[in-house]
């Protein structure tokens, strides 16, 4: 990954990367460092996992068991890496992700999608994500309003709304299309997987390949600077929030194909799963600086990290220890590789 | 003597209660019957009733039937008028919201408190008023602030689901039975698997594998499909909770695995036809029933109208009141059906 060479973005702040010579070596070292104690991480777990649970930690239908659970917290950390790196933070995914589901699968919504085609509930519930994104974004872009106030009172009125939409109750999907489709496994990757795979590849190549990335970059490290560019900071921030609320609709459709159902209580803490796989990934809190490879590292260590676990029987409390040691060392770990390698 | 009369009233209350309470989320309901407790003469309209309701939040699918069942149960008696506030899982709202019922001066409240622990003090304050407190299902500190408790069994859930295990794995020694726990902090959730371990103790087996989910669909998805990973084979399977369960089916389907039993908890209505129509692994469930504050109207009524319970001996109504957890399975399903809820 090179995502420091985007950071040689108008802003100027890349000269913190390597003032001297070395340039190029140090830009790449000093990415590869950061993934490779994302790696070094996993890789050690995987390790206790075959150690301590052996056949069952390597089976196939595990790893796949793995890869499904990472998927759906997967794409809207995928989202998440945007925003951070944009300089902003959404506390209201899970919300929006609940709200989704439950927009999408009520009676009416269900009618309609078997009348005509399940895609309707696909459509509806990245419709309301995007709907929430945007609220969000302009709130933060046009009405100045904190990124963490504005998405924490969606977080409220989301979840409330679903509350209301599905009484609180749990709504059971029976659209024949819409299970088929998502009970596939193309050449043997789970659906689920599948989009995770897409969403993450996509993110990916818009982040370091786009001016839409490289000025995500831009905005993220100094608006302001950003913005005497020639960025339009506002529009970007709006986008920037809406591809997230897209995210967390994508992720909604997915927990509906899981669960088979749509819920008010899907969704619960997604915020900040999601926020801590960003933040181990090596995305810094502050913006400016991203790395969608280094989020899919950090979702994959939570999820390993809690099959692990269950595979040994052990109880959800030591595993919210374990997971909290990680997130320090894992920090800890990228820093001193990064500092290393980038001299 | 006063203990038969006692369990004799326990089993009579529950049966009643669950021949009778929640309906109110089917449509199709039928026309209101008579409590098995407020029969004949008790059923006579008396004095006027000012009974004041508060309960949590109704975020999930029994919380929901609890208070749809109490408010079904007052609508019954014509002499009955209801006060019931809106559910909260704010501590403070609702200390305050049994305060202004304490000054609009009703004759009883029904209370079932987010935090027993924490809604002592307002509950003495009630009952230091003069006014009749009728306790449900979470129990207060002190044995001053209510005239009756009326709870469910959660230890006993556990007993039942163990007891029912042990009788349909009679003869496997060597049977790997694993659980599925609600929040594994609740000392509800701790009751039930102490249940659980002691009645499979009685037969020699034990829980095998044990994970704890969080009561929600989606937490039940994944609790489950680790566990299905966790132990290559299980002969059976007891879920804590049918809201959860939704998604430990799900798990299931998408594993494939079949080669064990499911019993369920709580005793939702969608779990109820599953057993009814008998084609899937889920076998049976245990109740724990979701019309304990229809109970705490009946009683609150005979209460304040200074009327005993007309089927036992006592002249007065009984200072505590704990409901059976029967285990529900093909043969019985009928009979529980129409009490149970809508998840």
């Amino acid at each position: 990954m090179s995502e420091n060479t985007a950071t040689a973005s108008p802003t100027g702040r890349a000269a913190g990367t390597g003032i001297a010579p070395r340039r190029a070596s140090a830009l790449l070292g000093s990415a590869a460092g950061r993934n490779t104690g994302l790696v070094l991480a996993l890789v050690l777990l995987c390790l206790a996992g075959v150690v301590t649970a052996g056949d069952r930690f390597a089976d196939v239908s595990n790893v796949l068991t793995i890869l499904r659970l990472a998927s759906v917290i997967g794409v809207v950390s995928v989202g998440m890496t945007f925003v951070v790196t944009g300089g902003g933070i959404d506390l209201s995914v899970g919300a929006i992700v609940a709200l989704s589901s439950v927009w999408a699968t009520t009676l009416a919504t269900q009618a309609m999608a078997r009348d005509t085609h399940w895609l309707v509930m696909v459509f509806a519930a990245l419709a309301v994500g995007a709907g929430c994104g945007l609220v969000n974004g302009t709130l933060v872009a046009y009405g100045r309003v904190v990124a963490f106030i504005a998405t924490l009172a969606m977080l409220a009125a989301a979840r409330g709304l679903a509350e209301i939409i599905s009484n609180r109750k749990t709504q059971i999907v029976d659209v024949p299309g819409f299970t088929a489709f998502w009970d596939t496994s193309p050449l043997g990757v789970p659906m689920l997987v599948l989009v995770f795979a897409v969403v993450a590849l996509a993110g990916w190549v818009v982040l370091n390949r786009t001016t839409f990335g490289r000025r995500t970059y831009a905005v993220g490290s100094n608006p302001e600077a950003a913005r005497l560019a020639g960025i339009d900071v506002r529009r970007h921030t709006v986008l920037l929030y809406t591809l997230l609320g897209i995210c967390c609709g994508i992720a909604a459709v997915m927990i509906i194909a899981r669960t088979t159902t749509g819920s008010a209580t899907h969704g619960g803490l997604y915020e900040l799963d999601a926020i801590a796989a960003v933040v181990i990934g090596g995305t810094l809190l502050s913006g400016g600086r991203g790395t969608i490879a280094g989020t899919v590292f950090g979702v994959l260590i939570f999820t390993t990290l809690s099959n692990v676990f269950t595979l040994n029987n052990l109880s959800i409390s030591a595993q919210a220890v374990a997971k909290g040691a990680i997130i320090v060392l894992a920090v800890l770990l990228q820093q001193r590789l990064a500092r290393r390698s980038g001299g | 003597m006063a203990r038969t009369a006692v369990r004799r009233l326990v089993t009579v209350l529950a049966a009643g209660a669950l021949l009778t309470g929640c309906t109110s989320n089917t449509p199709e309901a039928p026309p209101a019957q008579e409590t098995a407790g407020g029969g004949g003469a008790n059923a006579e309209p008396g004095e006027k009733v000012v009974i004041g309701f508060s309960a949590p939040a109704a975020d999930h699918g029994w919380m929901a039937a609890i208070s749809a069942a109490a408010k079904a149960e007052a609508d019954k008696y014509s002499d009955v008028e209801l006060k019931a506030v809106e559910g909260t899982n704010d501590v403070n709202l609702q200390i305050s919201q049994v305060e202004t019922l304490i000054n609009e001066k009703v004759d009883a409240i029904v209370l079932l408190p987010f935090d027993g622990a924490a809604l002592t003090p307002v509950a003495l304050k009630a009952m230091e008023a003069g006014i009749t407190v009728i306790n449900i299902d979470r129990e207060f500190d002190s044995p001053f602030a209510s005239r009756v408790t009326v709870r469910g069994d959660n230890y006993g859930m556990g007993i039942s689901a163990g007891t029912y295990v042990c009788e349909e794995l009679k003869g496997k020694a060597d049977a790997v039975v694993a659980e599925i726990a609600g929040i594994d902090s609740l000392p509800l959730t701790q009751d039930r698997s102490q249940g659980f371990a002691d009645a499979l103790g009685q037969c020699g087996l034990k829980v095998n594998n044990r994970v704890a989910a969080e009561f929600t669909v989606e937490s039940g998805e994944r609790a489950a499909a680790n566990l299905l990973q966790a132990a290559p084979r299980i002969d059976a399977i007891w879920n804590h909770d049918d809201d959860q369960g939704i998604g430990v089916n799900a798990a299931i389907k998408n594993s494939g695995r079949s080669e064990f039993f499911m019993v369920g908890g709580a005793g939702s209505a969608n779990v109820m036809r599953e057993i009814k129509a008998g084609d899937g692994l889920l076998k049976a469930t245990v109740v724990y029933p979701s019309t304990q504050g229809a109970d705490g109207i009946a009683l609150a009524r005979l209460l304040v109208q200074g009327k005993g319970l007309s089927d036992i001996v006592e002249v007065e109504v009984p200072r505590s009141i704990q409901l059976s957890a029967p285990v529900v399975t093909q043969d019985n399903v009928d009979k529980y059906l129409e009490a149970a809820f809508e998840s």
